[in-house]
């Protein structure tokens, strides 16, 4: 179920000395100029695409709470933070940490009364919130409207880098806690869980709300990785790109959201010229995954486990027939 | 029967759902140590009272104290905590978890260490997860789940499904621990090996048991004393011998097997 | 005056959200899913009414049966290709197979023609109106009232007085026991289904008509609006879905008319969060509890 790897002091640490000294082999890459422009790009896509596939397989992964308005909280973290650099000429990193709060504050003031409902009726409350968002800063003039707002190019690789590998780091080792262990039982049954003496409004707030912070800051990236910020990126197409990692990784499954979004990210940079044929194929993929294989690319499982064959196979005489939700 | 202390007290409780009274003006104690059993016809409100008691539905009318604490209105997680930890007539376990963490879900609010530790790995993360899981191997030893440990809940054989529901809430430290219809679908032998544990679970861990049956052998076995409920309301109460004579109780039987 | 004029405007586009509603109860009331695709179904009602009228050179209500009886098939379809197969799947492989065929017909339909906006042509109906008490009221909106009601009068009568209707009914009050009882289940779904398309489909021409301007996305915010609709009214409740509608649309008027018209389209989803926290079984509806 869980990723192993953290499950001892040192195990973390060795996880994090790799991640870093790949960090920093891209960062000479890039400066170096053997990664050129649109590989750049492209990776700088896969990076805020990761943090957003993360932090949302935490609200839907973990703890089964259907939010498809993810994009609300990336456009919260993208104006929050184009207002601090842009508006009150503030660094960077006041920003990041603006628009992480920002979204977390909106994802506390819209958790605490929707995540009360369930299932269809959380997604269409998530979906409307989302869309609530975005019409809101179509109305406000300060942040430009409709026109949008002109924001400088501020994210750099070691920004970025670093923000993915903060929210990897915090949501599975979150995940791999007595915390995250309440979780699941949430989104396993939510009447046991309770009664089992976990406050589950309590965790369904906090996954959310730690879920919107991440996809603040993955707003923040976002917004100062183009020029322009218009409230019509942050439609429910956009949330809808979100769903598609984790639902296609594997609902449950941290590493399956973040290969669906590299995966999924590189193929909508080739199919940029194409919009419509994108989404065509998107949603028969979408529609052919769920009727054959609807636990995902992973199901629950995290890529570690396949490696470690011997120990999967003595657990995989699953009957994947999933009828769970309570 | 050594006098004892109170434990619970429901007193004319009830609930309707619109018009309708499903649970009406029960009254009902339990002693500490006590291992009683509540039985009645199909849809006489013997569930409908376990969530009365557990939280899941406020009562209308009455009040329910344990330990002297009033208990109406409570979430369901704070009873849990309180001291009343409940078993489910359809099974429901935390299928994708191991059989090891559906335990520790039921430690999760005894931990020390904070969100934060857990989140930065900090050394009090570390000692309260190991902690919890030395506590929780110990525990399923005494249910003969540890060989099933790491094996997800879904895949467990339905009788040990049962055995780890009454282990994990038995983990919540429960002063009572209501078990409903903890032997259906199981067959003599399982029913008879279920009987023995709950002998054990009541000595070993020093509780009062409540416990709704359909299986009349069990009940009238293992249960010093017997509620019968019909139509939402108490029509009995009294030990296996003054129930099983009992006009009134053979009457709502009557067209039922009663042993 | 002003406000009454508001309000009559306000009935009108309420009633067009009535009839895409009619079909999210409806199905939501059979099978448990927000078919998400049922904004989508009433695009393609109001293209394929546009065709009949350009290309055929059809009257409105012709096109307006075309449109339905395609809608009807289209409908069925989705049911028997996407959400069959997955009846006995979880909620949510429901709900995403649903948003899935949402993005299908749109991007398909973009795919095949472009997505070049189209205009209904204005003389379909006899542009008149008629002064009622200083009220001006346009032949089209009585028209769309008429057809609107006609068809939810229709509907409510192959609800309550037909075999079919009340296969409908059985089903949705418990599928295994209708079954048991010798109802055909997967027709009876599809009759659903074929039904609620039907309406979108004529909410599709109706809207041309009115509105003028048609294009593949068309349908998503309608859609959602209607889903607000149906829950505003108790989803699963058809004449809650109805009173829903028209109440949805008196509400955009009067946010319009007091000069907020580019909040209108938020409103509709502050009265579904706030419906939801406060009343989530709507207005019609009776709360139902988990049974544990």
């Amino acid at each position: 179920m869980a990723v192993n790897i953290f499950k001892n002091a040192r195990g973390f640490w060795t996880s994090i000395v790799l991640a870093v000294i790949f960090g920093v082999i891209m960062q000479f890459l890039i400066t170096g100029g053997t990664l050129n422009a649109f590989y750049v790009n492209t990776l700088f896509f896969i990076g805020i695409n990761i943090i957003l596939a993360v932090s949302l397989h935490l609200i839907i992964g973990i703890t089964g709470q259907f939010s498809i308005g993810h994009a609300g909280f990336l456009a919260v973290g993208a104006y929050a933070s184009a207002i601090i650099t842009m508006k009150l000429q503030l660094p960077f990193w006041l920003g990041i940490m603006t628009g992480g709060v920002a979204a977390a504050i909106a994802g506390l003031i819209i958790g605490i009364p929707t995540l009360r409902l369930k299932g269809d009726y959380l997604a269409i409350a998530t979906l409307g919130f989302g869309e609530i968002v975005r019409i809101v800063f179509l109305n406000m003039d300060y942040v430009g409207g409709a026109s949008g707002m002109t924001v400088s190019h501020l994210t750099t690789w070691p920004w970025l880098f670093g923000c993915v590998l903060l929210t990897i780091l915090v949501i599975v080792n979150f995940t791999n806690s007595t915390y995250g262990r309440a979780c699941i039982s949430i989104r396993e049954n939510e009447i046991a869980a309770d009664a089992m003496g976990i406050n589950t409004t309590y965790y369904k707030v906090t996954a959310f709300v730690i879920g919107s912070f991440f996809a603040g800051i993955a707003g923040a990236l976002y917004a100062h990785n183009f020029y322009i910020i218009q409230p019509t990126n942050f439609g429910f197409l956009k949330s809808f790109d979100i769903l598609i990692f984790v639902v296609l990784g594997g609902l449950g499954s941290m590493s399956g959201a973040m290969i669906a979004a590299i995966f999924l990210t590189i193929i909508s940079t080739f199919l940029q010229s194409y919009p419509e044929v994108r989404m065509v194929i998107y949603s028969l993929v979408l529609i052919i995954m769920m009727i054959y294989r609807p636990q995902g690319l992973l199901g629950t499982r995290e890529i570690t486990s396949f490696l470690k064959a011997g120990k999967s196979a003595k657990g995989g005489v699953n009957s994947d027939s999933k009828n769970t939700v309570a | 029967m050594t006098a004892k202390t109170q434990l619970l007290k429901v007193s004319d409780t009830g609930i309707r759902f619109g018009g309708l009274k499903a649970v009406a003006g029960v009254n009902l104690e339990l002693k500490k140590g006590e291992l009683v059993g509540l039985i009645g016809p199909n849809g006489a409100g013997k569930t409908t009272f376990f969530n009365l008691l557990t939280g899941v539905y406020v009562p209308t009318e009455g009040t329910i104290e344990l330990d002297g604490e009033k208990l109406n209105g409570l979430q369901p997680y704070k009873i849990t905590k309180k001291g009343i930890s409940r078993t489910f007539q359809n099974i429901r376990l935390f299928d994708e978890l191991s059989v090891l963490d559906n335990v520790k879900v039921a430690y999760h609010s005894l931990v020390n260490h904070s969100m934060l530790s857990s989140i930065f790995r900090l050394p009090s993360h570390f000692s309260g997860e190991r902690e919890m899981e030395e506590k929780a191997i110990e525990f399923l030893k005494i249910f003969n789940l540890d060989q099933y440990m790491h094996e997800k809940a879904k895949n467990l054989p339905y009788g040990q499904k049962r055995r780890l529901e009454i282990a994990r809430a038995l983990a919540a430290k429960p002063k009572l621990l209501l078990l409903d219809e903890p032997a259906a679908g199981m067959n003599p032998q399982e029913t008879e090996e279920l009987m023995n544990l709950i002998a054990l679970i009541r000595n070993k861990f020093e509780l009062s048991i409540l416990l709704i049956e359909h299986d009349m052998l069990l009940v009238m076995g293992v249960c010093e004393r017997i509620y019968v409920l019909d139509h939402g309301q108490l029509i009995a109460e009294g030990n296996p011998e003054q129930i099983r004579n009992n006009p009134k109780v053979i009457e709502a039987y009557l067209g039922e097997e009663v042993s | 005056m002003e406000i009454i004029q508001q309000l009559v405007n306000g009935v009108s586009l309420g009633s067009i959200y009535a009839l895409i509603a009619l079909g999210y109860t409806m199905v939501y009331g059979i099978v448990k899913l927000i078919n998400f695709a049922h904004g989508d179904v009433f695009m393609v009602g109001a293209f394929i009414g546009f065709y009949s009228i350009t290309v055929f050179d059809l009257g409105f209500f012709p096109a307006l049966l075309i449109s339905m009886t395609a809608c009807a098939v289209l409908g069925v379809l989705i049911e028997r290709i996407a959400y069959k197969p997955l009846r006995n799947a979880t909620r949510i492989a429901a709900l995403i197979t649903a948003i899935g065929v949402s993005l299908f017909i749109e991007y398909g339909t973009i795919f095949v023609r472009g997505a070049q906006p189209e205009a209904y042509p204005g003389n379909i109906i006899p542009a008149k109106s008629i002064e009622i008490l200083g009220v001006k009221i346009s032949t089209q909106s009585l028209l769309i009232l008429g057809t609107s009601l006609f068809l939810m009068v229709l509907l409510q009568f192959i609800v309550h007085k037909t075999k079919i209707g009340k296969a409908m009914r059985a089903v949705s009050h418990d599928m295994d026991a209708a079954r048991l009882m010798g109802i055909n289940v997967n027709n009876t779904i599809s009759a659903t289904f074929a039904i609620g398309s039907a309406l979108a489909g004529a909410a599709g021409v109706i809207f041309g008509v009115y509105y003028t301007k048609i294009e593949p996305l068309m349908g998503i915010i309608p859609g959602l609006k209607a889903f607000v609709a149906a829950v505003l009214g108790g989803i699963g409740i058809i004449p809650g879905a109805m009173a829903g509608g028209l109440l949805l649309g008196v509400i955009e008027s009067l946010v319009s008319a007091a000069g907020f018209s580019l909040w209108r389209d938020g409103v509709a989803f502050v009265v579904l969060i706030l419906i939801l926290i406060f009343r989530p079984a709507g207005l019609f509806g009776k709360n139902i509890r988990e049974k544990v």
